[in-house]
């Protein structure tokens, strides 16, 4: 037979790749040094923009970025190698890129025209240019099309009144990937523009929410006749809806797949943390019952793996992920949960504490089971994922 | 890397689907539950199809594939409940003579996976060489030199089995004309073989009890609206999926980490997949059932048949809480392939 597909095998310029990047990692992250104190929100941004920087210059940013737009225009077998390494090393996370870098950026190179290419591709690359994301509001969350910001033409400008909420950021952002109602007499889904904000127009409030995990890393953000300039439009007026569509993909498809990775190493730190837990006289991990739950986790976090690589293949085909995204990513944020719970019980009373105490990795691990909650709620909440699936894939008939 | 199947294997797959649906149409079930749940004409029918011969060399009459182009035909005859002991007359294909043609029909007992006594034996009566599976070999002899007694009742109406009653777990000595025929290292590879071909057909039963619960879900109406426009079943039907499609992806990783070893832990990828594909396939068969209402209670419906078959599948080749304890232990001494 000739072509055979179903390969998982590394080429040797992927591997050639790996050896760089890896060899890289290694001295670039621990000179970058560590993440600045919660709550410091300019450090923050410095640091992971600064390591943005890093990465721009080694020719690594972008990933997925075709190359004419200054990305690395990676294979699909380099991004997910690009994916493994980062995990490896324990790299900074996207941080306070991960909106322009997974999901504004990507709808610029698809939806977006030269002169807005022009003026932000190459600096949200650089970490020159952070964003953030203007979508959701109080009464528009899972009906994300019900949004009531309104935009009013006068001029050459849209004039914005209206207030968001769950905006990852804001306080650190240059941009924001906003959603605005044009047109409020046409049917929702209609009537939705989308926009390119400057954060420095007058106008805009940020009030920070304190999250469950303590941390202020998002807010709501009011408008105040804040005025946006039409040329700052992506794509036609009233066809926000579809854009957002767009960007939600990108969202949902590719961006946790650093994090899939991490998840797998995860689990060997419980088993580590589990020989050093007594109980009844034996180490936790004599647990047979712990045992087989952690097996079981392992099992599932492979598959998991095994399908971002498929996934990724499609993205790969059609430049934009798939609709079964939702499907991975309801995987990640139920396997994710359960794992972080498992930590904590892990640990016992030790427990009681955010911080490091006793010799356990309790940031980490409270972390992982309190930040978790946040999976099947941020980027369209579980139930949303499963009505897409069960409507837009297997064909079911809307329920309203 | 290349993870999605190429146009070739897609082809090879839909040729087995289409075969499957023309000759094992769910329809024909009953029929072939009655006639003891094996059909010597189908089963030379699939052997002619190429089932058996799949990884054999062109030499030796094959085509020449890999376990993945396998796991893919098993994928279709699992969607299907092609019956007859198909797992072992794929391997022993090229080990047995006449096994790739369909004119020996081969069967065989794991006695590697430790389980409660009496063994049980699967198409005993259909078969025309017997394989023991032990962890120093593989040892061929005739169906008819195991004592085994018959089970009326066989929770799987589509998979006769026979209680043996004469074999010792320590000692072949019982069995007269146990010949070996292959050593301890080819046993370990059936093993795995094996347990990714077991996921495939699993995987094939998620992806028809999901056919058969979303087609309902379209169809039936209460409360002047179909069933299926209910988020109740939405989002069950929804979860299916999403296993099915997580199934997918861990079988397909099996046979792909089964042809090239250098891509991963073999008996990590295989392990893993029987474990997932096999829940995805419990899961969808019993919400199958939950989706069909009453009915799913009855013969009358075929979700009867994937689920019991899926009991089958779960319980050869190790069942599911073996494989979590093996990664589990694997993951302790610190040597899984993190990938």
């Amino acid at each position: 037979m000739g072509e055979r597909a179903m390969d998982l095998r590394y080429s040797q310029t992927d591997e050639k790749f790996r050896n760089e990047l890896r060899a890289w990692l290694a001295d670039a992250v621990p000179a970058h040094g560590t993440v600045p104190a919660e709550g410091d929100w300019d450090a923050r941004r410095g640091y992971d923009t600064g390591w943005q920087r890093k990465l721009y210059d080694a020719g690594y940013a972008g990933i997925n970025w075709p190359a004419e737009y200054g990305g690395r225009g990676a294979p699909l077998s380099e991004q997910l190698v690009y994916y493994e390494e980062i995990a490896r090393a324990r790299a900074p996370y996207v941080g306070v890129n991960f909106v322009g870098l997974l999901h504004g950026g990507p709808t610029l190179i698809v939806e977006g025209n030269d002169e807005q290419k022009a003026a932000h591709l190459d600096a949200i690359l650089k970490g020159e240019e952070v964003w953030c994301q203007g979508f959701s509001e109080p009464s528009a969350g899972s009906d994300l099309a019900s949004l009531r910001t309104r935009a009013v033409r006068e001029g050459d400008d849209y004039v914005i009144d209206g207030h968001k909420i769950w905006t990852s950021f804001a306080q650190v952002a240059d941009y924001c990937e906003l959603l605005v109602r044009t047109d409020p007499d046409a049917p929702k889904h209609k009537g939705i523009t989308w926009l390119i904000l400057d954060m420095r127009a007058a106008g805009i409030e940020i009030r920070p929410l304190r999250t469950i995990i303590g941390g202020t890393e998002f807010g709501e953000v009011f408008f105040d006749r804040v005025r946006v300039p039409v040329s700052q439009r992506v794509g036609p007026e009233n066809e926000g809806w579809r854009i957002a569509n767009v960007t939600l993909r990108f969202e949902r498809g590719t961006s946790f797949a650093s994090q899939m990775v991490e998840l797998k190493r995860f689990l060997a730190e419980l088993v580590d943390a589990a020989s050093r837990v007594t109980r009844h006289h034996a180490s936790a991990w004599d647990d047979a019952a712990l045992r087989r739950e952690i097996g079981h986790m392992q099992a599932e976090s492979d598959a998991l793996w095994a399908m971002v690589k498929l996934s990724v293949s499609q993205a790969n085909e059609s430049g934009v992920p798939g609709i079964g995204g939702s499907a991975v990513k309801l995987v990640y944020s139920e396997l994710y949960q359960r794992v972080g719970e498992l930590a904590m019980r892990l640990i016992g009373r030790a427990a009681l504490s955010w911080d490091d105490v006793g010799g356990w990795p309790n940031k980490r691990f409270l972390y992982s089971g309190m930040q978790s909650l946040s999976l099947s709620i941020a980027a369209g909440t579980s139930q949303i994922q499963r009505n897409i699936i069960a409507e837009r894939i297997l064909g079911l008939p809307k329920d309203r | 890397m290349d993870f999605q199947p190429s146009t070739e294997q897609k082809a090879l797959q839909e040729g087995i689907r289409a075969f499957c649906e023309d000759r094992i149409s769910l329809d024909v079930l009953p029929a072939l539950a009655e006639a003891g749940g094996f059909d010597r004409v189908l089963w030379k029918e699939l052997a002619e199809l190429g089932v058996f011969s799949l990884r054999l060399a062109e030499s030796q009459g094959g085509i020449g594939l890999g376990a993945a182009d396998v796991v893919l035909v098993f994928e279709e005859l699992g969607r299907r409940l092609a019956p007859g002991p198909i797992v072992w007359s794929e391997l022993a294909a090229g080990l047995i003579e006449g096994a790739a043609t369909g004119d020996c029909v081969v069967g065989g007992l794991d006695l590697v996976q430790v389980d409660v006594e009496p063994h049980m034996i699967e198409h005993l009566d259909a078969l025309d060489a017997l394989i023991l599976l032990r962890e120093d070999g593989l040892y061929r002899t005739t169906p008819d030199a195991l004592q085994a007694t018959p089970i009326d009742n066989p929770l799987d109406p589509l998979t006769p089995v026979h209680a043996v009653t004469s074999l010792s777990l320590s000692s072949l000595s019982s069995l007269s004309k146990a010949e070996r025929i292959a050593d301890a290292e080819t046993a370990k590879r059936w093993r795995l073989d094996a347990m990714a071909q077991s996921a495939a057909l699993a995987l094939g039963i998620a992806e028809a009890t999901l056919e058969l619960a979303l087609a309902y879900a379209k169809e039936r109406e209460q409360f002047d609206r179909t069933i299926g426009s209910f988020q109740a079943i939405k989002h069950m039907l929804a979860d299916m999926f999403t296993r099915q499609e997580l199934a997918r992806a861990s079988v397909y990783a099996a046979g792909a980490t089964l042809d090239h070893p250098e891509v991963g832990d073999v008996e990590q990828a295989v392990r893993g997949a029987k474990l997932i594909a096999g829940e995805a396939a419990m899961k969808n068969a019993r919400a199958c059932v939950q989706v069909h209402g009453g009915m799913g209670y009855t013969w009358e419906i075929p979700a009867h048949y994937y689920l019991k078959r899926c009991w089958v599948l779960e319980n050869g080749f190790d069942a599911g809480h073996a494989h979590a304890d093996w990664l589990a232990d694997r993951l302790g001494a610190g040597a899984t392939d993190g990938g």
